[in-house]
């Protein structure tokens, strides 16, 4: 017998047989599969028994209630808390990755400083008796003012020990993030005569007019804004959302109105217009409870006719007509603005365009209205004793001009210490502490910031996360995240009513770092008196307990303490009356839609930023969560996407995904086309939080920074930063 | 082009073969291939799949079961917020075991090794199901009154804990796909695969479909 060819296939063919008839390959197969859907290297959360602590989301001013769930010493999920009062269980992307940024990678495990070969571990008393030595030697050389401070608030404990160390060692240059706040607290301010924030009565509202707010993009809190929207739905009111490009807001709207960019406040006096010359308004508020009504009513009479507006706003007059009734017919109309996320002030006198048209129909200070939330009063420490250096610091003026010549009305003004930054020589700033901010990153402008930062020879970022201005900072004092300490949250940002929230450590600090609130309290320590006898706690946890005194019981056990019969108090004015016009607003200079800069011939399209919730701004960068969550429509890989309307694409010769350079007065950017027939023709839109330089290989790299190619754009009634927009090109790469 | 036309009109070596009148040898080889591997696919196969590992510690079911007064819940419990203990933690046992309360080695090794170390026991979980399953005790033993029998088997009567076998592929325990090769079964705990979830979860119509779905309830058990 001699094996052949044909044997062999015999014996490989009843092989093949015999194994189909076992369970082999079945078994094989089976066993493939389970592994191949469990891969061994992807994390699963621990086994064991679960515990769940209710702790205050700190991740942005939104003031929303969380869960944090862990197994042990592990925190595997952070969730909305059910039936907190701002947000009922609802949570932004950003809070709900919240444990990702507590187990980031590239968090920084301790202290550093920035040698000739790179940063270097030290120590916190040796750091922190560095610094101190450089602020006690700017206080010896009579230069106290030149101490700032960068924070991402100017309320609560935290901030409020970060700006007592300033006036102790002489300087009033405290800074806290520009928002929208600004501007409403402002106009709140010299309408109603009383420092308070806004809060925004949405719950109560049945006809919301949203000025481009983004409301389901991270405006106010977003967890509160989110189940408004959705609550304004299920009781069958309207949202009618006024912006040039279709946003998620816009999207979904009962009506989008698409308008040129930079002309809402030109939309919101042209409506004023339409309510007062048919006699819309509410005569009992605006007759009873207001003063300068006929100056106001002079002002929108001549200029605003809704054949004006409609040529600059490119809305037709029947829709205007359409708007201004359908609002001044709603039982509670409540007209909002802001840019997206709000994350930039605008114009002064355009937020108070809106505010003027919530006064015309009553609501200010009324259920579904716009609410002023008295500012938290809960700090009251002595005041501290100054020594002749700190006396004569404190009476220098800003180096923003906050607060003086023709910027009294502001208080804070981040965006013009660049320029002061630049221009000074030396610079006005030589000792710089951020926390809870990422201005190099943040500002519009980013490069000139940055390049005007350089110049301050010392910069302390207190940052849990290496981000683009603890990169260039001379030392990192790291801080905890937000699982990690605690931390009273003295608002929600547009939450209608005052509620004071606790944040709580889920879990013992993970790295060698400090609270905020322990770094100034320790640095004080390390100066001498009277700065260190400004400080009479042990540490940040003894300060706060103090602080909160008989609130702190409840806030432990419940998270929060919210006033349930808050009523907003009547106005402070001199008149008692919202005032229309006043002498203070008399002083500012009017109404005038703000242009892009740049010149129209040689970038003929208009480049705006956009929000989404699926990108972070600020401190925290996107965690990978976020990023993997992102649209194709957004970031291709590495590549920025670049929104433009089909109809201006065609005209440029670019097709979707085509690779394009896209320049500004201020910079350059490679990027993709993304081809959207929701932007208006003529715009191209780019979203903010992305093209980061440092944090971690998930985050950097990706996308196109628009702060590097926008300008900033100063406004003239208030100095706060008002650019929506620039000139841009897209040429084909 | 032409050259392979040629080559098939050629006789080739099969030609001569055929006259040879192969046919018997041919089939002994198709069954020699057919019994080998039927021979590997049934004995040799099955073993190789799994690793064996003996239980830290061998405990005694049946011993336990008599002593306490809920069954199995008394150890294998519910918590408060629904979720399933699982094997009992160290701090259960000590309540009884701080010290050891017989001669028997197992139950010296215990004390020693772990209570005494306070070192949790790593029990090895004969039942324990892929990380992409979602599995609720409560709603099985609470809600439709199914007793641990139907699923684990008379595992309460044991005085032994058997070998642990684990998958060398997936790192699963043999539990889920069953003990015969080819998974067949004859008691409703002789397998845990997602087909004996359904058939049971078809039979008593419960979540047979998902609300996402509207048809096969995937999402029930796969979030």
């Amino acid at each position: 017998m001699k094996i052949d060819r044909r044997s062999f296939l015999a014996f490989v063919i009843g092989g093949a047989a015999g194994t189909t008839l076992s369970p082999l390959p079945w078994k094989l197969t089976d066993d493939i599969s389970i592994w191949s859907q469990n891969w061994p290297w992807t994390p699963v959360p621990p086994r064991g028994e679960r515990a769940f602590i209710n702790s205050t989301c700190t991740l942005c001013p939104g003031g929303c209630g969380i869960t944090v769930c862990k197994v042990g010493e592990r925190v595997i999920k952070v969730e909305g808390r059910k039936g907190h009062p701002v947000n009922d269980g609802g949570l932004c992307p950003l809070g709900l990755s919240a444990a990702q940024l507590l187990y980031a990678p590239t968090r920084v495990p301790g202290p550093m400083k920035k040698t000739a070969e790179g940063w270097q571990e030290v120590s916190w008393s040796s750091a922190l008796s560095e610094i101190a030595s450089e602020l006690g030697q700017l206080r010896a050389n009579g230069q106290p003012e030149s101490i700032a401070w960068i924070s991402e608030s100017d309320r609560g404990t935290t901030a409020e020990l970060c700006k007592r160390l300033l006036t102790v060692c002489g300087s009033p240059n405290y800074f806290r993030t520009p928002s929208l706040q600004d501007t409403f607290e402002t106009a709140i301010y010299l309408t109603q005569g009383q420092r308070a924030m806004a809060g925004f009565d949405l719950a109560g509202a049945d006809f919301v007019l949203s000025f481009g707010a983004g409301l389901i993009e991270g405006w106010g809190s977003p967890g509160y804004m989110l189940r408004a929207r959705s609550g304004l739905r299920e009781r069958g009111g309207r949202l009618e959302h006024v912006e040039p490009r279709l946003s998620k807001t816009a999207a979904k709207a009962d009506r989008w109105v698409p308008i040129r960019p930079g002309t809402e406040g030109e939309l919101a006096l042209g409506l004023a217009h339409v309510i007062i010359r048919d006699g819309l308004y509410r005569k009992d508020f605006v007759n009873g409870r207001s003063t300068g009504f006929d100056a106001f009513r002079q002002i929108v009479g001549e200029a605003y006719t809704p054949e004006a507006v409609s040529k600059s706003t490119g809305i037709d007059a029947k829709t205007i007509l359409d708007l201004a009734r359908a609002f001044a017919g709603a039982k509670k109309p409540l007209a909002i603005c802001g840019r997206g996320s709000g994350r930039l002030p605008g114009g002064l006198q355009e937020v108070l365009a809106v505010h003027y048209l919530n006064a015309l129909v009553g609501s200010i200070n009324q259920p579904g209205g716009v609410i002023a939330v008295p500012e938290p009063e809960y700090v009251n420490w002595p005041e501290p004793e100054m020594d002749p250096t700190a006396s004569k610091g404190m009476q220098q003026p800003r180096v923003d001009g906050a607060g003086q010549g023709g910027f009294s009305v502001a208080r804070y003004l981040l965006n013009r210490l660049p320029a002061a930054l630049a221009s000074g020589s030396p610079p006005p700033v030589k000792a710089l502490f951020v926390s809870g901010a990422n201005p190099v990153h943040d500002l519009a402008d980013a490069g000139a910031a940055a390049q005007a930062f350089r110049k301050i020879p010392l910069i302390v970022s207190l940052s849990p996360f290496m981000n683009e201005t603890a990169a260039m900072a001379h030392f990192i004092l790291p801080t905890h995240t937000g699982l990690e300490r605690y931390e009273d949250v003295p608002a929600a940002s547009g939450f209608p009513r005052p509620i004071l929230g606790l944040a709580k450590p889920a879990v013992k600090p993970l790295l060698n770092t400090k609270h905020v609130g322990d770094v100034v309290i320790e640095l004080a320590k390390a100066m001498r008196r009277p700065v260190a006898g400004a400080f009479p706690w042990a540490d940040y946890e003894d300060c706060l307990k103090k602080t909160l005194g008989g609130n702190w019981g409840s806030l432990v056990k419940n998270g929060f303490v919210m006033d349930a019969k808050f009523t907003p108090s009547g106005f402070e004015t001199a008149s008692h009356k919202f005032e229309f016009k006043n002498n203070e607003l008399a002083k500012l200079p009017a109404y005038a839609a703000q242009t892009a800069p740049g010149d129209e011939r040689s970038f003929p399209l208009t480049l705006i930023p956009y929000d989404t919730m699926r990108l972070a701004v600020g401190a925290a960068g996107s965690p990978p969560f976020l990023m993997k969550a992102l649209e194709e429509t957004v970031l291709q890989q590495n590549d920025g996407m670049v929104e433009i309307n089909p109809a201006t694409a065609g005209g440029l010769g670019l097709v979707e995904g085509a690779a394009a350079v896209l320049s500004t007065p201020r910079g350059r950017a490679r990027v993709r086309v993304h081809l959207f027939d929701g932007i208006m023709p003529g715009l191209v839109a780019l979203p903010r939080g992305l093209g980061h330089s440092a944090f971690d290989r998930f985050l950097a790299g990706k996308g196109v920074n628009i702060n590097d190619l926008i300008a900033p754009v100063e406004d003239p009634a208030s100095g706060f930063e008002a650019g929506w927009g620039i000139r841009a090109q897209l040429t084909r790469a | 082009m032409e050259e392979p036309k040629a080559n098939l009109t050629s006789p080739g070596p099969g030609h001569d073969e055929k006259k040879d009148g192969a046919g018997a040898p041919i089939i002994l080889f198709f069954i020699v291939g057919l019994v080998s591997s039927l021979v590997v696919g049934w004995i040799f196969f099955p073993p190789l799949v799994y690793s064996t590992k003996r239980q830290p510690i061998d405990f005694n079911h049946a011993l336990h079961n008599g002593l306490v007064d809920n069954g199995c819940e008394s150890c294998h419990f519910l918590r408060e917020d629904g979720t399933y203990s699982g094997a009992p933690k160290l701090a259960q046992c000590v309540q009884c075991h701080e010290e050891a309360n017989s001669e028997d080695p197992e139950e010296i090794k215990f004390v020693e090794n772990f209570v005494k170390r306070d070192r949790e026991v790593p029990w090895l979980v004969y039942a324990r199901q892929p990380a992409c399953v979602f599995f609720s005790h409560a709603a099985h033993v609470k809600m439709a009154g199914i007793d641990c029998v139907t699923c684990h088997g008379p595992i309460g009567e044991s005085e032994s804990l058997r070998p642990y076998q684990e998958n060398r592929i997936s790192g699963y325990s043999r539990d889920i796909w069953g003990k015969h090769p080819l998974g067949l079964k004859r008691n409703s705990w002789d397998r845990m695969k997602m087909d004996d979830c359904a058939e049971c979860h078809a039979q008593a119509k419960v979540n047979a479909g998902s609300v996402q779905t509207q048809r096969d309830g995937c999402l029930v058990c796969h979030k």
